[in-house]
């Protein structure tokens, strides 16, 4: 160990409260809005609370309720295995796609690259009280489209069975980002290995496996990760249709059945509310929230670990 | 790849022959640009159609709406006024100007210095801390949902406002912090280094040299941060639903559609009013906001 002169001493604490100072703002933001709510989403679980009173301990009640007996929180586990598999699937495969095909073309490229990116900036509400009326059973231009073609026309949000294939399709139109992230992994990926490929006489299939897709590889990994923490999260969408499609919509008070129809859009999120605001359980409440945290870290540290990561980036 | 239109066009007559098997390549290359191109329409169809539809059926009459027609008989744009006089919907937009607006103001101010120092300073805790902003950033809301309604309602009683939604962005963005410090750290420590030979202190280089380079960064920032709060829908839900008053746009648009049931073509004219804004933004600032969306899509 060197000896460190009182100056300099003194000047790395100067440092110190430097960076505490920058830092400031976050490190209220943590404790006040993290690190306090986390540890009391914790204890709340542990206890029978409704608001009033006092949170009366009660061991692991919430938790077997929650596990056992609570009927929403199986199916909805159910949906978001579903979700995870076919929704970011599709986005990763269109958005992919979607990127492929605006590095080829060659006319009016600005022109198609805004036309595919804007669904992405239509506010969820409003983009799904659209799908909800375009994909409505009896009149909707789909369904009488389908129908002029004399096929067969499904009941999508009405219908337990479609209501998650509509979901994803109102996924997959908001494909803007994913599209803007690939397109320029794309252009990265060296010209020269294309070139050599070519001349080793590749055909286009084999160039996309063996040049394209290695050099994309650490991008596909990023978005499929961050696509399946999203789709955890997955919240304004199903609940929305299912109100609206439901019928069963309006201000404050009126009380809907969850997951319409048949429990079949009902997502972790959802439950949270339906425990928390509309059964006032908070004990219970706060089980399923730690149940969706532990998920989104899980998903998160794969995302840190991964080599040449979101940390290292740029370092 | 070499591509139709890069080569000079020659023709059968032009003198040399043509080999046959340059003129397959070349029908190939023209067959590959025609597939290209109708994939590409195919694609802009899928992307577009929605919005035509929804502009179409809010544009017809109330009877017309329920019906299979997909242009209206007649162009009803009187439905764009009647939605402006439903009671609400201008105090919606007041209140979500003002929970964007402030929100995206208080979030750059705040998350500035904190990106500022995760990308610029050597410190003790700053890979950790840069974890931790990382976890936030993936936390969904739901999680700390139930201390924070407490927390908000019960012992400061501001449920019924969007205070509980608009204070806590004074507190840095985890998601604009990360943002941010991926942003400056491209930029070069060399003008750091001279702003504080120069004499500056870090407040003056983060406000007189930092803030000037890192504007695109700031302006993505601004952009997402704006679109956050306007699409938000579960933040007003939980602390504003008790009072109408305190909506905003995207929750009281669902309840416009409660109000008005059969009302399709109204919802859709509504629908249309909140969408509107966001994508005439974008045109003003589209590369400041492709920009951001692949900044945050990491080069591995």
């Amino acid at each position: 160990m060197s000896k460190t002169s009182p100056t300099l001493r003194s000047k790395r604490r100067g440092s110190a409260a430097r960076t505490v100072a920058f830092m400031a703002p976050w490190l209220v933001g943590f404790g006040v809005f993290f690190a306090y709510p986390l540890l009391s989403t914790v204890y709340f679980s542990f206890t029978q609370y409704d608001g009033f009173g006092v949170p009366r301990f009660n061991g692991l009640d919430n938790w077997t309720w929650v596990f056992r007996d609570y009927p929403m929180f199986w199916p909805s586990v159910r949906n978001t295995l579903w979700l995870v598999l076919v929704m970011v699937t599709c986005r990763v495969v269109f958005g992919l796609g979607v990127g492929l095909l605006i590095t080829r073309i060659r006319m009016g490229t600005g022109l198609f690259r805004t036309l595919f990116y804007l669904p992405f900036l239509a506010p969820p509400v409003a983009a799904t009280l659209a799908f909800v009326f375009l994909l409505n059973p009896g009149t909707g231009p789909v369904n009488s489209v389908l129908g002029d073609l004399g096929l067969p026309a499904p009941g999508w949000f009405n219908d337990p069975s479609w209501s998650k294939p509509a979901l994803t399709m109102l996924a997959v139109w908001g494909i803007g980002d994913l599209m803007v992230i690939f397109m320029a992994a794309l252009l990265d990926v060296p010209k020269e290995q294309y070139e050599a490929a070519e001349l080793d006489g590749a055909s286009a299939l084999q160039r996309f496996r063996f040049v394209t897709l290695p050099n994309i590889s650490p991008i596909v990994m990023f978005s499929v990760v961050t696509g399946v923490i999203q789709t955890m999260q997955h919240y304004t969408q199903p609940l929305v249709a299912g109100k609206v499609a439901s019928g069963v919509i309006g201000g404050s008070g009126q009380q809907f059945e969850p997951g319409y129809p048949d429990k079949s859009t009902l997502t972790l999120p959802q439950l949270v509310y339906n425990l928390g605001f509309q059964r006032f359980d908070y004990g219970a409440a706060c089980v399923v929230a730690l149940v969706l945290f532990a998920l989104a870290m899980a998903f998160t540290a794969l995302l840190m670990r991964r080599r040449g990561g979101i940390l290292q980036a740029g370092e | 790849m070499t591509h139709l239109l890069d080569q000079p066009v020659k023709t059968e007559a032009s003198g040399a022959a043509v080999s046959p098997a340059e003129r397959t390549a070349r029908r190939g290359a023209l067959l590959h640009w025609i597939a290209v191109h109708a994939l590409g329409i195919a694609a802009a169809l899928f992307f577009v159609l929605p919005f035509v539809f929804v502009v179409l059926t809010s544009l017809m009459n109330d009877q017309q709406a329920l019906t299979r027609d997909l242009t209206p008989d007649t162009w009803e744009w009187g439905n764009y006024v009647k939605v402006f006089e439903t009671p609400g919907f201008l105090t919606w937009w007041r209140n979500t100007l003002l929970y964007a607006g402030l929100g995206t103001v208080l979030t750059v101010v705040s998350s500035l210095p904190v990106a500022y120092a995760l990308a610029k300073f050597r410190f003790r805790g700053r890979k950790l801390s840069l974890m931790l902003v990382i976890s936030m950033m993936m936390l969904p809301p739901q999680v700390v949902v139930i201390p924070m309604y407490l927390f908000w309602a019960k012992q400061l009683d501001l449920s019924g406002t969007l205070w509980p939604l608009i204070i806590p962005m004074a507190f840095g963005d985890a998601f604009s912090i990360f943002l941010l410090r991926q942003f400056l750290l491209t930029i070069p420590d060399e003008y750091l280094d001279a702003a504080r030979v120069d004499g500056c202190g870090e407040l003056r280089t983060l406000v007189r040299v930092v803030l000037p380079m890192a504007r695109p960064g700031i302006a993505a920032v601004a952009l997402f941060q704006f679109f956050y709060a306007w699409n938000d829908y579960f933040g007003p839900q939980i602390y504003a639903s008790e009072n109408p008053a305190a909506w905003t746009l995207s929750y009281g648009l669902e309840s416009f559609k409660g109000a008005h049931h059969t009302d399709w073509n109204l919802t859709m004219a509504a629908t249309v009013l909140v969408m509107a804004p966001v994508i005439v933004v974008f045109f003003f600032a589209q590369k400041a906001f492709v920009e951001g969306v692949t900044l945050t899509g990491v080069k591995g």
